[in-house]
């Protein structure tokens, strides 16, 4: 279907359209009200303190989830950044840290212990429970195998040597002297910690 | 401040925004270049802040990571290697970024209504929204800051965290500098900050240290201290003297209102001629074709027209004398 446009109503649509764009450029343009670009994100969610949990500097971070933890809400992580009142960085954190929601929210983040059985290349989730039982029963069948009560001249020395044991870096100091306490009682030498590596 | 009541300029706005509350102190953003280690925590910082995040790009064969500001990498640290006269190396890294200027190029460059807007404390902002993509901004940038998304057709550069300073925070990126590298303040508070550290520079062999706050954009919200502040140009090629391009500061500035006065004129001399002519006399098509109309008329006369073959390309019409 063709539409019919005279020519007169072509040249009236014409002159409208100039008139109308020299009014706009002449500034009268109408307008929306302006409103805040963009709203601060943050605004009502909640706070955590917490660690980074990269290295041994041990940075204080706060961590923002949205929802207020009524019954229906389920929490998320939505940003991260450094705690100002931390002694350690008060505020800053490195590359690493300043990523640290990438690194909670990234898919290949292990959120549960898993176990690769001899034999096999894949992966198989266990519960907790199973996890603890499975190490305490490594540990023990290898101490029993190698614990070294004393030397070739008869000196005790109580020593595991088999078996070694890396601490994490961002420790607190209590959770610090329990690690060494549990290491060192059970006669354990390699005793490292993720800070140096 | 992100308040609308605190805006000091619009881009392609001829209306006064509103004037009434401009007792706000400007604020303004350090950056110690001589402190700066390069770890790019910032670049981290403000992906994190405003929702953005990079491709995984190409090593370019310098530190620079990503090579070059992106439409999402709002701020890139440009790592230059200069010996000195000595013959000592220096690591010259100076974190690149919008500069809000106080005189800035580029809302001066848009013609999107508000698109870009200046605020009372110095911060200049981009409303994606009102964004049309035609990249003017990047034009009458000194700096060479804004980038268009590809995806979107839409500007992007920093925004000088707004949204946080807007309710009493500090960038993200200032906040997360370990060296203390970058400072946030009163811009009247920086500056005495520089100038504490020029001086301590300059004791420590930097005769030259100086801040970098240029005049030809009537002075920048985000400043510099140099160690060479007499050869910004050492610094990825910082200009020493910036300014708005002529072009962009002629064709916004007395160009404009000359071209909008011909179209009004040349509206206004239709309508006067309308008003003392009035309208052409024209007649009506069923006056020309009669009461079947055009369509009916033009068929009854092509019909009876002795022998008119449509003519084709190349081929002499018979009008015309052989």
């Amino acid at each position: 279907m063709t539409i019919q446009v005279t020519r007169r109503g072509f040249f009236k649509l014409g002159a409208a359209g100039l008139a109308t764009s020299s009014m706009a450029m002449m500034g009268f343009a109408p307008e929306a009200a302006a409103s805040s670009i963009r709203p601060f994100k943050l605004t009502h969610t909640k706070e955590t303190r917490n660690i980074c949990t990269y290295c041994s500097v041990g940075c204080g971070v706060l961590i923002y989830s949205r929802g207020d933890e009524a019954k229906n809400a389920h929490q998320q992580i939505i940003h991260i950044e450094g705690d100002p009142d931390h002694p350690v960085s008060r505020g800053a954190l490195c590359p690493k840290g300043a990523g640290l929601l990438d690194y909670v929210k990234s898919p290949s983040r292990l959120k549960f212990p898993e176990v690769r059985e001899p034999g096999t290349n894949e992966w198989k989730r266990i519960s907790w429970e199973e996890a603890n039982e499975r190490i305490a029963r490594h540990i023990k069948a290898d101490r029993d195998e190698n614990f070294v009560a004393t030397d070739s001249e008869g000196r005790t020395v109580n020593r595991w040597t088999t078996t070694g044991f890396l601490a994490a870096s961002a420790s607190s100091n209590e959770a610090g002297y329990l690690t060494h306490k549990f290491v060192t009682s059970l006669g354990m030498l390699a005793f490292d910690n993720q800070a140096r590596v | 401040m992100s308040n609308p009541q605190n805006i000091l300029r619009r881009s392609a706005t001829t209306t006064t925004p509103p004037q009434g509350r401009h007792e706000v102190e400007p604020v303004a953003k350090l950056i110690d270049v001589s402190r700066c280690i390069g770890c790019k925590a910032c670049q981290v910082a403000c992906m994190e802040w405003n929702d953005v995040r990079d491709e995984v790009g190409i090593n370019g064969g310098t530190y620079n990571n990503p090579t070059d500001l992106t439409e999402n990498s709002w701020t890139v640290m440009r790592f230059t290697e200069h010996e000195n006269e000595q013959g000592d190396l220096e690591w010259l890294i100076r974190k690149d970024g919008c500069m809000h200027c106080a005189d800035p190029g580029c809302l001066t460059a848009c013609p999107a209504p508000g698109a870009i807007v200046q605020y009372a404390n110095g911060i200049v902002d981009f409303d994606s929204d009102k964004c049309i993509g035609c990249g003017y901004c990047v034009t009458g940038c000194p700096f060479d800051i804004p980038r268009i998304s590809e995806r979107d057709s839409k500007s992007y550069k920093c925004t000088l965290c707004s949204d946080r300073v807007s309710v009493g925070l500090e960038p993200a990126c200032v906040k997360t500098c370990p060296t203390g590298c970058i400072e946030f303040g009163s811009k009247a508070d920086m500056i005495t900050r520089a100038e504490q550290r020029v001086t301590e520079l300059k004791g420590r062999g930097f005769a030259e240290a100086g801040l970098y706050d240029p005049a030809g954009v009537g002075g920048t919200h985000v400043m510099y201290v140099l160690h060479h502040a007499d050869k910004p140009d050492l610094y990825a090629g910082l200009p020493e003297n910036p300014s708005i391009s002529p072009f962009v500061s002629a064709w916004k500035g007395p160009a404009k209102p000359i071209m909008s006065a011909i179209i009004g004129i040349t509206a206004f001399a239709g309508f006067m001629h309308y008003l003392t002519k009035g309208p052409k006399d024209e007649p009506l098509d069923e006056e020309v074709f009669g009461p079947e109309g055009e369509d009916a008329y033009l068929r009854e006369h092509t019909l009876s027209a002795p022998e008119t073959e449509p003519h084709e390309p190349g081929r002499r019409s018979d009008h015309e004398p052989r």
